[in-house]
C-alpha cells in the first residue's frame, strides 16, 4: 500500500516539500540547542518545564481522542464509524510521534534516552509513559495497518487483530492517564497534585482529539474522492460536545475546590494564570481567551441547528482545538511552576528557538499524517472504484 | 593510537588507585581471580552512618557568615558563577545555578510565617540546601536511577547517568535542584580539580559533600559554619545532632508532605 504515499499531485508534493522546509528549520534551531544547550529556550531553574513538555500533553490527548472513533465502532458496533476507524488510528500514530519527538527535545541530554531502559525504574512514571506511549503506537500501527489492508484486499482483517483492537482501548486511556500522574504524584506542586487532573486530562483529550479529526475529514471531502461522511461527522461532533462540557464542569470543580478551600497553595496558580500574582501575569490574557474561545464552541456545538451546520461546526472545532491548546499547551504546565516552592515568581514564556523547534516537531508529526492519510485515502477510493 | 592512550589511561587510573588513601576499590583478587567481584570498599577515615543531617541554628548566622558558607560549598563543587554580569539580568536568573543560597524564612517556610512576625526572624538569612529526605520524590520520579538514596541517607546523583529530563526538579518540593541550561565551565572561578565539573544538560544539587565524608571531613558548608551548623547521624541517639535536638526546639521545611528533611532549623 506505500505506493500510494509517492503517487500524488503537484499540490501533495507541494504540501510534502512545505513541511519538510518546516522541518528542516526546525532542526536547524535544534542543532543549535544540542550545541548550546536548553538555555536557548525560555526554562529556568524555577520552571523546568515549559512548551515541549506541554506539547507532550496536549498531543498525548489527541491520541488518545482516536479512541472515541475505535470504541463505538468495535464495542458497540456503530457501523457508520467504520469508514473513519483507520482515520483516528493513523492519527493517534502522527500525535504520538509528536509527543514522543516533544520529550526528546527535551531532554538535556538526547543521546542518553537509553538509559530509561539500561535503568528501568519501576518507581518512576516516566517509565510507565514510556512504556504506554510506546505501546499505544505499536497498536495503533499494527492495526490500522491490517484493518486497511483488509479493506483493500474486500477481506475481513486477520483474527489476531481483534484482541489488539481491545487492548488498543484501555492503552489510550493509560495514555492520558500516565501522563497526568506525571504530574499528580508530586508532594508540593498544588496546581497539579488533584485527583481530577487524569480525568480532565480525558475529557479535553476526547474533545480536542475528534475535533481535530472532525476538521481532517472535512479537509478530506475537499482535497479527494473520499468522503467520510456526514453521519460520522455528526456523531462526532456529539462526542465533542459532551467532552467539551465534562472538560468544562471538571475544570468548574478545580476553581470550586480551591477557591471554597481557599488554601493558598491551591489558589496561587490559578490566580496566576487568570489574573496574575505580584504582578506577573504574562499568560493572563491567553488563559481568558482559551476559556472564551472553549465557552463559545460549546455555545455553537450545542443547539443542533449550528451543530448541524458543518460550516460552523468547522469554526466550533477550530475554536475549541486552540481553547484547549492554549489550556494545555501553554498554560497547564508552566503555572504548575508559578509561584516556585519558595514561593517566589519566576515566569516562563517560550522562545522563538523553542517555538521554531516545536514547528517542526508537528511538522514531523504532520507529514506523518499526510503520507498515513494520503494512503488510506488511495486505498478508500480504489475500493470504491 | 587509541589504543595506546586507552592503556594508558587504565594504566594511570591503576596508578592514582594505588596512592589514593580512599575509597579503594578492591579489584579482582590477585590469586587469579577466580569469582572474586571487584567491590567498593571504604576508606580507613571514611564517616558513616545510617542518616546523615544538618541542624542550622540560624541564631548565630548574619549575611556574611552565610555567604562565606556558600561561597565554601561551591567553589570546593565547581558551581557556576552565572552572573548577571556576564550574561544579562534574565538570563542569569534563568540559568542559575546553586547548591545552598540565602533566603527569607517566608521563603523558606511558605506555610508558616505568622501574620506579624519576629523582626529578628524576618531580618535574618535562612540557609537552604538539598534536604536528603528520608522519602525523596526525587528518587522516585528519576526515570533512570540517576538520582538515588544511599544507605547513610544521602541523596546524590550520578551526573553521568542523568538524561536532563528535570522530573526530578518537578518532584523536588523545596526546589533544591538547578540544571544546567549550559556549559558551566566557563562560569567556574577556579577549578576544583578533585571534584567534577558537569556538562550541559543534566541536573545537580547538594551533595552533602559525600567526596568529603568519604575521606573523615565534614560537609564543607558545616566546616565554614563555625559552629552555626551541626552535622551529624540522625539515627544515632548518642549524637551530636541528636544532643542538639534534644536541647532545642528546631523546626524542618514543609514536613505536611511527608518527605522527611535532614535539615533541621532552630529559630
Amino acid at each position: 500500500m506505500l505506493e500510494y504515499a509517492i503517487k500524488g499531485d503537484k499540490k501533495y508534493y507541494g504540501w510534502i516539500a512545505f513541511l519538510l522546509g518546516l522541518i528542516g528549520v526546525g532542526f536547524g534551531f535544534y542543532l543549535w540547542q544540542l550545541k548550546f544547550g536548553l538555555g536557548i529556550t525560555g526554562l529556568s531553574r524555577d520552571v523546568s518545564w515549559g512548551f515541549y513538555i506541554a506539547q507532550l500533553t496536549y498531543m498525548v490527548g489527541v491520541a488518545a481522542g482516536g479512541v472515541m472513533v475505535v470504541i463505538p465502532y468495535y464495542l458497540h458496533d456503530y457501523k457508520a464509524f467504520g469508514r473513519i476507524t483507520v482515520l483516528g488510528e493513523f492519527l493517534a500514530i502522527a500525535s504520538l510521534i509528536v509527543c514522543m519527538l516533544s520529550v526528546v527535545v527535551d531532554l538535556g541530554q538526547p543521546m542518553r534516552v537509553l538509559n530509561v531502559i539500561l535503568h528501568p525504574s519501576p518507581r518512576s512514571m516516566l517509565f510507565y509513559d514510556m512504556i504506554v506511549l510506546n505501546g499505544y503506537l505499536l497498536l495503533n500501527l499494527v492495526v490500522g495497518w491490517n484493518v486497511l489492508q483488509a479493506e483493500r484486499n474486500g477481506t475481513h482483517y486477520p483474527m489476531w487483530v481483534t484482541p489488539l483492537i481491545y487492548l488498543s482501548i484501555p492503552f489510550a486511556i493509560s495514555i492520558h492517564t500516565v501522563t497526568a500522574f506525571l504530574y499528580c504524584g508530586l508532594p508540593g506542586r498544588g496546581f497539579w497534585l488533584t485527583a481530577i487532573l487524569a480525568p480532565r486530562f480525558l475529557a479535553s483529550a476526547f474533545a480536542a482529539g475528534p475535533a481535530l479529526l472532525i476538521l481532517l475529514s472535512l479537509i478530506i471531502r475537499r482535497v479527494s474522492n473520499f468522503d467520510p461522511g456526514r453521519e460520522q461527522i455528526q456523531t462526532l461532533a456529539k462526542i465533542i460536545t459532551y467532552a467539551l462540557i465534562a472538560n468544562l464542569f471538571f475544570f468548574g470543580c478545580e476553581i470550586f475546590v480551591a477557591f471554597y478551600s481557599g488554601i493558598p497553595e491551591h489558589m496561587d496558580h490559578i490566580k496566576y494564570l487568570f489574573v496574575g500574582i505580584h504582578g506577573h501575569g504574562v499568560l493572563v490574557p491567553w488563559m481568558w481567551s482559551s476559556m472564551a474561545l472553549m465557552v463559545l464552541a460549546l455555545i455553537l456545538l450545542i443547539p443542533p441547528i449550528t451543530r448541524q451546520n458543518e460550516g460552523v461546526l468547522a469554526v466550533a472545532c477550530i475554536m475549541l482545538f486552540i481553547g484547549a491548546w492554549i489550556d494545555k499547551g501553554l498554560g497547564l504546565i508552566s503555572a504548575g511552576f508559578v509561584p516556585n516552592p519558595l514561593h517566589e515568581v519566576n515566569e516562563y514564556f517560550p522562545t522563538f528557538p523553542e517555538v521554531m523547534i516545536t514547528i517542526g516537531v508537528y511538522a514531523i508529526g504532520a507529514l506523518v499524517l499526510t503520507i498515513l492519510y494520503k494512503i488510506t485515502i488511495g486505498v478508500k477510493e480504489e475500493v470504491r472504484a | 593510537m587509541e589504543d595506546s592512550r586507552r592503556r594508558f589511561l587504565k594504566i594511570a587510573g591503576i596508578a592514582a588507585l594505588g596512592m589514593g588513601a580512599a575509597p579503594v576499590i578492591d579489584a579482582v583478587a590477585a590469586s587469579g581471580g577466580h569469582g572474586a567481584e571487584p567491590h567498593m570498599r571504604k576508606g580507613a577515615d571514611a564517616l558513616s552512618a545510617k542518616q546523615w543531617g544538618i541542624v542550622i541554628d540560624t541564631t548565630k548566622l548574619d549575611h556574611e557568615k552565610v555567604e562565606h558558607i556558600i561561597e565554601a560549598c561551591h567553589s570546593i563543587h565547581n558551581v557556576p558563577d552565572i552572573s548577571a554580569e556576564k550574561v544579562g539580568e534574565k538570563v542569569a536568573k534563568r540559568h542559575e545555578v546553586k547548591w545552598i543560597w540565602e533566603t527569607h524564612f517566608h521563603n523558606a517556610f511558605p506555610n508558616l510565617p505568622s501574620k506579624y512576625m519576629s523582626e529578628a526572624v524576618e531580618e535574618s538569612p535562612f540557609l537552604v540546601l538539598c534536604n536528603h529526605c528520608e522519602d525523596p520524590p526525587c528518587v522516585q520520579a528519576c526515570p533512570t536511577q540517576a538520582t538515588f538514596k544511599r544507605p547513610d541517607g544521602i541523596v546524590l546523583m550520578d551526573f553521568h547517568r542523568c538524561i536532563g529530563c528535570r522530573f526530578c526538579m518537578a518532584a523536588c518540593p523545596y526546589g533544591s535542584r538547578s540544571f544546567n541550561l549550559r556549559d558551566p565551565r566557563p562560569f567556574i572561578k577556579e577549578t576544583n580539580l578533585a571534584f567534577p565539573t558537569r556538562t550541559k544538560g543534566v541536573v545537580e544539587k547538594c551533595n552533602f559533600c559525600a567526596e568529603r565524608l568519604a575521606v573523615g571531613q565534614p560537609p564543607a558548608c558545616v566546616e565554614a559554619s563555625e559552629g552555626a551548623m551541626i552535622f551529624g547521624d540522625l539515627e544515632d541517639p548518642h549524637s551530636d545532632i541528636r544532643e542538639v535536638l534534644r536541647e532545642h526546639y528546631t523546626i524542618r521545611r514543609k514536613v505536611a508532605l511527608g518527605t522527611g528533611p535532614a535539615v533541621y532549623y532552630i529559630i
